[in-house]
């Protein structure tokens, strides 16, 4: 069985699953039970000058009869006193010395975040989180997202806090900035330890669109929250891994946020390079107890493939993820429908008519059919729709694919309802390798059938 | 067998045929204390939770299975996909606009063999989307808050007579009133709605709702409904009109004549009290209060459809001990596997391969049908048992109402007594006449007389349009 206990930036942990500071790690008795099940540390909910909280916090977005796809909240920073959750973090650590604790801050000047960092190291917390991610109500008294999006406020701040802090400090970042990699070199430069990320994104929710009034609402109004769960998973990996590929922020351990759910949601963080994942949106939807499945799973996975600590999986991705202008121009799959697995429903037809590129068919049609429905190329060869039919469950509604004309979008194997019915499969091209940047380099970089200027522009410098 | 219009004419008696103030004056009619008020809704309308839950299942395929499967083509996947999306007006317009009578089709349709038996999930092993339960929560969902959902055109002065008042002249009267033009329907029986009122298995629908959407589609414009007129050759009192006259008041007619009375057996002791025909008992059972079944313990149910099947169904609901007597085998019943199975759930039994050759009675009262074994459907000597019942229902089909089709000149009938229309527009032998429904097709499903209903609305609108549009425009 592979090795979960992970090293991130010197603190042990028993396995990279940490509740996220949130609701869910509010208080001693809630971090308590999450550790009871499974779960291999806590950030504590954020401490600081404790705040007042509005009444109707959350609103979700769903999906189809999926809920909570996405979810928003406003609630601010703790708004229990300091020392009450200072007595129970130091309770939680007694009673569970070998598990994470860290302490999530969030202060504004240089004295209270001396104060604050010495009064939760002395309860005992293995790490300090600075959040400077917040995207809501504590920005504008600036602090929170205010901090993490003005990089030279970000690295004198965590500079602050590295000087008078005995345990590693880790930043947290706000996805509301154009460039993650800017406040992640402040994070390298201020000589913090490490960095978790993302927050929560800027949002408004919804409408209620009988009232007028933006959710969730509170009386007569709303205010914009930070959005969070499975939806916004794409767009924390893509920070973390423009982090991880960066020469120098990669040196810095990361704890992965961002709509973590699963244990292959953690996998893939770890794999894009990841040391501890982060967890709260699926814990407030389904409950601590999720925790079993994800370690399950990532042991299992991990054996399957042979690794036996989380060590070996992590950034195994990040030197795959690489810049457009890097990708193989002559690579090309094509769509295959397995008429076995086929139901009928015809939505890769659709979906390839409308949205992509016209090279699903109907079988049985005629050519002046199939050109009367929007098709400009008519395949070579026709399947004949009794053969295409035959031992095809959904019989002759089985759509086929016209592998000349199909630029392999993947469009009709995402919308297909059945899984694995349509597979997207390599086919030689007979080209040799070429990327973007392999022409731009050779000078080549030029599709017909562009701007005059363009290639006005283009022999100027020809002749130069 | 009991004529069940004279019991219910002092349930209607007093109430006006219109009523375009919006009151309830159909439902109005209808006397507590019917048989079919002690039935439970088998499928109630969806909450909303419910239903946006399965509006969610809808993969919204394309050229959708469903819609082919459904004779009056329902745009099925757009009707789910706007439950799914709050869009429950749009839904109901939908469904409506294909299908007038779309609300008891949600509830009477044999969606297992039409619609959701063709979707696309069968395919996958998975159930299959519950369309009737939806299109029935679109409807009445958006109906109740707004019947006002249709906008008719200006009149145009031509006048349409619909020969009864079952769901296929419903839908003509219905379609052709949003056209701007007058329909006035006959019906001899006190109450519209032929078998949606007065056939339909109770568990299914009730006559109230029936009548409730009757309501709804007479507002839909100029639509008079005249109860208790029948139509003769020549009329002999004021229930009656003569079918010349019509040809010469209205531009157009069109006979939704329906099916005639219960066949019968002919086997001694069939006459008198204790042996009902199918069709007629479960009128009664659903709208004469006078109808008792309490003494009813054992019943025997003789014939293999669907009205068989609905006949055995409710009495085993009411409690009899019902015997469901059938000729040949279960494979040759014409009626839906799915049907037998729930009336066989809720207790019906099945006799196979049995014809019943004589009614059993004591003093009068039935005790007993004496059965005979079949073979390839008929009896044969020896082996023949007594199945004691106190109720006997007979369900062999009807007879055809052909006196009244032949009374128009020009309506012919083919050798099944069934009326002949052209394929594409439902018009008969009569340019003046069309037709549709069971009197058609020798008894279909509502949604087929809809569908009929739909193709004779459009060839009559064609006829009328033509004839006003000024000669060589």
């Amino acid at each position: 069985m592979a090795d979960l206990s992970i090293d991130f930036a010197g603190i042990k942990s028993p396995n990279p699953f940490w509740l996220a500071s949130a609701p869910p790690a509010n208080t001693g008795d809630q971090v308590m039970r999450a550790f009871d099940v499974g779960w291999g540390g806590a950030v504590w909910k954020t401490l600081g000058n404790p705040i007042v909280n509005v009444s109707s916090r959350f609103w979700a977005n769903d999906y189809g009869s999926t809920r909570m796809m996405g979810l928003n909240n406003i609630e601010l920073i703790t708004d229990r006193p300091l020392d009450v959750n200072l007595r129970e973090m130091r309770e939680v650590k007694r009673r569970y010395p070998k598990h994470t604790l860290i302490a999530s801050l969030m202060v504004d000047t240089k004295e209270e975040w001396r104060e604050i960092i010495k009064k939760v190291e002395d309860v005992g917390v293995d790490g300090l989180e600075l959040n400077f991610g917040c995207p809501h109500g504590m920005c504008e008294r600036g602090m929170g997202s205010a901090v993490g999006a003005e990089p030279k406020v970000l690295q004198e701040i965590a500079g602050w806090a590295v000087d008078c802090a005995r345990t590693p400090v880790i930043i947290k970042l706000t996805p509301n900035v154009g460039d993650i990699v800017e406040p992640g070199e402040a994070v390298e430069r201020s000589g913090a330890h490490a960095i978790s990320l993302i927050n929560t994104v800027k949002s408004i929710m919804a409408v209620d669109l009988d009232r007028m009034v933006p959710l969730p609402r509170v009386g007569g109004a709303s205010t914009n929250g930070g959005y969070c769960g499975p939806a916004v998973k794409p767009i924390a990996l893509h920070m973390l891994g423009e982090l991880t590929r960066h020469p120098k922020v990669s040196r810095l351990p990361i704890s992965g946020i961002g709509g973590i759910s699963t244990w292959r949601d953690a996998a893939e963080f770890i794999a894009l390079g990841a040391t501890s994942v982060q967890v709260c949106t699926a814990v407030m939807h389904y409950g601590y107890r999720i925790v079993e499945d994800m370690l399950e799973g990532l042991s299992d996975y991990l054996d399957s493939q042979g690794m036996r600590s989380i060590e070996e999986l992590r950034g195994r991705a990040v030197q795959n993820y690489a810049h457009w202008g890097d990708l193989d121009l002559s690579y090309r799959v094509v769509a295959d429908i397995d008429p076995v697995k086929c139901i009928g429903c015809q939505l890769c037809y659709v979906a390839c008519m409308d949205g992509a590129h016209q090279c699903i068919h109907l079988p049985g049609r005629t050519e002046e059919q199939s050109r009367k429905a929007g098709h400009t190329h008519i395949p070579a060869q026709v399947p004949d729709i009794v053969a295409l039919g035959k031992g095809a469950p959904a019989g002759v509604r089985v759509p086929f694919v016209d592998e000349e004309e199909c630029i392999g979008c993947n469009l009709c194997a995402l919308v297909c309802p059945v899984s694995g019915c349509i597979s997207m499969k390599e086919l030689p091209s007979g080209k040799p390798p070429e990327t973007w940047n392999d022409r731009v380099q050779r000078g080549d970089d030029v599709v017909p059938g562009g701007l005059d200027a363009t290639a006005a522009a283009r022999a100027e410098r020809g002749r130069a | 067998m009991s004529d069940v219009s004279d019991a219910m004419k002092g349930a209607v008696a007093g109430t006006a045929a219109k009523g375009r103030d919006g009151a309830p004056f159909l439902v109005a009619a209808l006397s507590p204390g019917r048989t079919e008020e002690r039935y439970e809704d088998k499928h109630p309308r969806y909450t909303e939770a419910e239903a946006v839950t399965e509006a969610n299942r809808c993969l919204y395929c394309v050229d959708a299975p469903c819609i082919k499967a459904c004779p009056t083509e329902i745009d099925i996947p757009t009707f789910i996909h706007k439950i799914s999306t709050g869009n429950v007006r749009g839904a109901a317009r939908t469904i409506l606009t294909a299908n007038l009578l779309g609300q008891s089709c949600g509830q009477v349709c044999p969606v297992e063999v039409l619609c959701a038996g063709s979707c696309v999930y069968n395919t996958w092993d998975r159930d299959p989307i519950r369309i009737g339960r939806l299109q029935r929560y679109a409807v009445e969902t958006a109906l109740e808050k707004n019947p006002a959902l249709f906008q008719k055109k200006a009149p145009t002065g031509k006048r349409i007579a619909c020969i009864g008042a079952g769901p296929a002249s419903l839908a003509v009267a219905g379609w052709l009133a949003l056209e701007g033009h007058r329909a006035v329907i006959f019906e001899r029986k006190p109450l519209p709605g032929g078998l949606n009122t007065l056939g339909v298995a109770p568990y299914k629908m009730k006559a109230d709702e029936s009548l409730g959407e009757i309501e709804w589609l007479l507002s839909l414009g100029d639509i008079e409904l005249r109860h208790g007129v029948s139509v003769a050759a020549e009329a002999r009192g004021p229930h009656e009109i003569a079918a010349r006259s019509l040809l010469e008041e209205y531009d157009a007619v069109f006979l939704g004549l329906g099916l005639g009375d219960d066949s019968q057996l002919n086997i001694p002791g069939e006459e008198g009290e204790g042996v009902v025909g199918a069709v007629a008992f479960v009128e009664r059972l659903k709208v004469d209060p006078a109808l008792a079944v309490e003494g009813v313990r054992r019943a025997a149910v003789i014939g293999g459809g669907n009205t068989a099947l609905d006949v055995a169904h409710e009495l085993a609901l009411l409690g009899v001990d019902v015997s469901l007597i059938y000729r040949r085998g279960r494979a040759a019943m014409t009626g839906y596997a799915h049907e037998l199975d729930s009336a066989r759930v809720d207790g019906a039994r099945l006799v196979e391969d049995r014809a019943p050759v004589e009614v059993l009675r004591e003093d009068g009262r039935v005790v007993g049908v004496r059965l005979a074994r079949t073979e390839g459907g008929r009896p044969v000597a020896g082996g023949e048992e007594v199945l004691p019942v106190d109720l006997v229902a007979v369900s062999i089909g009807q007879s055809r109402a052909t006196q009244v089709a032949l009374a128009f000149e020009g309506v012919a009938l083919d050798g099944r007594g069934r009326l002949l229309v052209d394929e594409a527009t439902g018009r008969t032998g009569n340019p003046r006449v069309w037709s549709g429904g069971d009197c058609v097709n020798g008894g279909d499903l509502v949604v087929t007389a809809v569908a009929d209903g739909k193709r004779a609305a459009r060839s009559i609108h064609a006829a009328l349009v033509d004839a006003t549009s000024p000669a060589g425009a």
